[in-house]
């Protein structure tokens, strides 16, 4: 920790000057406050970035193949488990429960894709630092997908053979290669995989990450849609009351400031990407779980990460990875904040979805309960059932657009009618 | 060294704005001191070197990682070369440090180094610190930044 001294003062100067003026919705913005607004809305994101690691990332028919593979059931032990079945395409690619459920029953919740490409580092943990290595570890997850690398690899050369090869050139020979075989816990796959020849173990992990590649490129096409907020700060009536009601704008207010919510909230996808400790507590009945502790460690051993044998990136280009924090007090139980887009209509909340709503949410960072390990970055907060409430509205207005809306917000001569809607 | 007023009031534009606004935005705002010394070129604690720091890039956003440059000179004024600099810091207001582990990746000659691998991931105040070994001995000098 760092000053706390210095931190406890500020706290002591905001709690007797503060108190109350948090309340009232003041009527004038400074430039720098509708900067930070302006910030968090759509029209602030930047172009896709590019992914180095992944040649075919931006690649069409990359992204065609990677969405067969993402709904192929065939991909699993039991051939009824495919990536679409936690990230559910109708519930912005996640599932709605507590964790993830494939062939067993994971340790954490799904999280949602839209945006992803934008995320340095995967998993609640980040212990993937690419899309497409993420995609690979499920794939060889007893609990969710099941399956093993010569599996995969049998199933792309009969079923998606041209597809591939028009992507990444011609399959490797696969002929005798048993059906089952790659470093997966089933200590039987697992031998007949320690029994392949190193070249031939490399040429099936090549198809392997691959695949990985595909999905990626088609995950890389999913992409935050607008939503209301978005739509009245791009509007006329931006700030005043509009497409957005005075409540839900004294949310938006609480949130950025009192609730100090935009300090992992923050960018157009409302997170910073980073790991947190707020204290959330343990799931009962799972196994401890450090967070970004265990995460920095796993993607640097990771054979898949932007510096290993399969990425094609150059190494100075995975400045992501070389100059990851690897150890320290921050680390340990931290997770990364999702983005806050669509979560009103997701719960169960955090990281193994230990929290059924967005109240019990905000209840929870009010009080900043110590954390089972390491440390909460959280401190206590005297917001009102009111104030959470008004941040609970304003987290609703992050929702997509219905169709209804977006036709409303599209057309500035009705702007009007919306808004006697919005307030209803 | 010293810095082109243009490309300081750049850098610092918006943190600029920030302390203007300092007490009207302040009820919704986590409060930053107001008496900073966000000056770019200080003498080290002890006094033994001067240090420069200056993003590669500008303006200096949350979010992305980013490259800066330090330029150190001795008590003389002498560019100092070869001295070994580790860099840290963090958030003086959050109790946490640097989201990422920047180093010194280049000697560019000089008194000129590269660090990379910069990241701050919340607007607010931060400190970069860095620790400086040189022929005169170590010394510490710590620089706060307003996003
Ligand atoms: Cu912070």
């Amino acid at each position: 920790m760092r000053r706390l001294p210095v931190l406890l003062a500020t706290v002591l100067v905001l709690g007797a000057a503060g108190g109350g003026l948090h309340v009232a919705v003041q009527p004038g913005w400074s430039e720098v406050e509708l900067a930070q607004v302006r910030s968090l809305s759509l029209e602030a994101l930047p172009p896709l970035p590019a992914d180095p690691s992944n040649r075919v990332a931006d690649d069409p028919r990359a992204a065609e193949l990677g969405r067969a593979l993402f709904f192929d059931t065939r991909l699993s032990a039991n051939g009824e488990v495919a990536c679409a079945t936690c990230h559910l395409p109708d519930r912005q690619f996640q599932d709605d429960l507590p964790l993830g459920h494939g062939i067993g029953q994971t340790g954490r919740r799904t999280m949602p894709i839209a945006g992803m490409a934008y995320a340095p580092f995967l998993f609640w943990d980040g212990r993937k630092d690419s899309l497409w290595s993420q995609a690979l570890g499920p794939l060889e997850s007893a609990v969710e997908h099941g399956g093993d690398r010569t599996q995969y690899a049998h199933l792309v050369a009969e079923r998606y053979a041209t597809e591939y090869e028009a992507v990444f050139g011609p399959l490797p020979d696969l002929t005798m290669l048993p059906p089952h075989a790659g470093p997966v816990a089933d200590p039987v796959v697992a031998a007949a995989w320690e029994a392949l020849p190193e070249d031939r173990r490399e040429a099936v992990t090549t198809v392997f990450a691959d695949m990985g590649k595909a999905i990626a490129a088609y995950e890389r096409t999913i992409l935050p849609s607008e939503t209301r907020f978005d739509a009245w700060v791009a509007s006329d009536a931006f700030p005043k009351a509009g497409l957005l009601s005075e409540d839900e704008i004294a949310g938006l207010r609480l949130f950025l400031g009192e609730g100090e919510c935009v300090n992992c909230h923050n960018g157009p996808l409302l997170t910073d990407n980073h790991f947190h400790n707020t204290g959330v507590p343990a799931a009962p009945g799972l196994p401890e779980d450090q967070g970004r502790a265990a995460g920095a460690r796993l993607v640097r051993e990771d054979p898949f990460n932007c510096l290993g044998p399969f990425s094609d990136a150059r190494p100075e280009q995975c400045g992501e990875l070389r100059f990851l924090a690897p150890d320290g007090e921050d680390l340990v139980r931290a997770f990364k904040p999702p983005s806050l887009r669509g979560v009103a209509s997701r719960a169960p909340y955090m990281h193994a979805g230990q929290i059924g709503t967005l109240d019990e949410v905000l209840a929870h960072y009010a009080s900043a309960p110590a954390a089972p390990e390491g440390h909460t970055e959280l401190r206590p907060k005297a917001l009102s059932a009111e104030e959470r409430a008004q941040i609970i509205a304003f987290l609703g207005t992050l929702e997509p657009l219905t169709p209804d809306v977006k036709r409303l917000a599209e057309a500035p001569s009705r702007s009007a009618a919306l808004r006697e809607r919005s307030l209803d | 060294m010293t810095f082109p007023t243009s490309r300081r009031a750049l850098l610092l534009g918006l943190p600029a704005l920030l302390l203007a606004a300092g007490t009207a935005g302040a009820a919704w705002m986590m409060r930053v001191p107001s008496d900073l010394d966000l000056s770019r070129e200080k003498a080290t604690e002890a006094g033994l070197y001067m240090a420069a720091v200056a993003p590669v890039e500008e303006p200096v956003t949350v979010g992305p990682m980013h490259a800066w440059t330090v330029t150190l000179t001795d008590r003389d004024g002498a560019p100092l070369d070869g001295a070994r600099i580790t860099v840290d810091g963090g958030m003086p207001q959050h109790g946490h440090g640097l989201p990422t582990s920047p180093a010194v990746t280049q000697d560019l000659g000089g008194g000129r180094y590269l660090i990379e691998g910069m990241k701050f991931n919340m607007p607010g105040w931060w400190e970069l610190d860095l620790s400086i070994e040189g022929p005169a001995g170590t010394d510490s000098v710590t620089f706060d930044l307003v996003l």
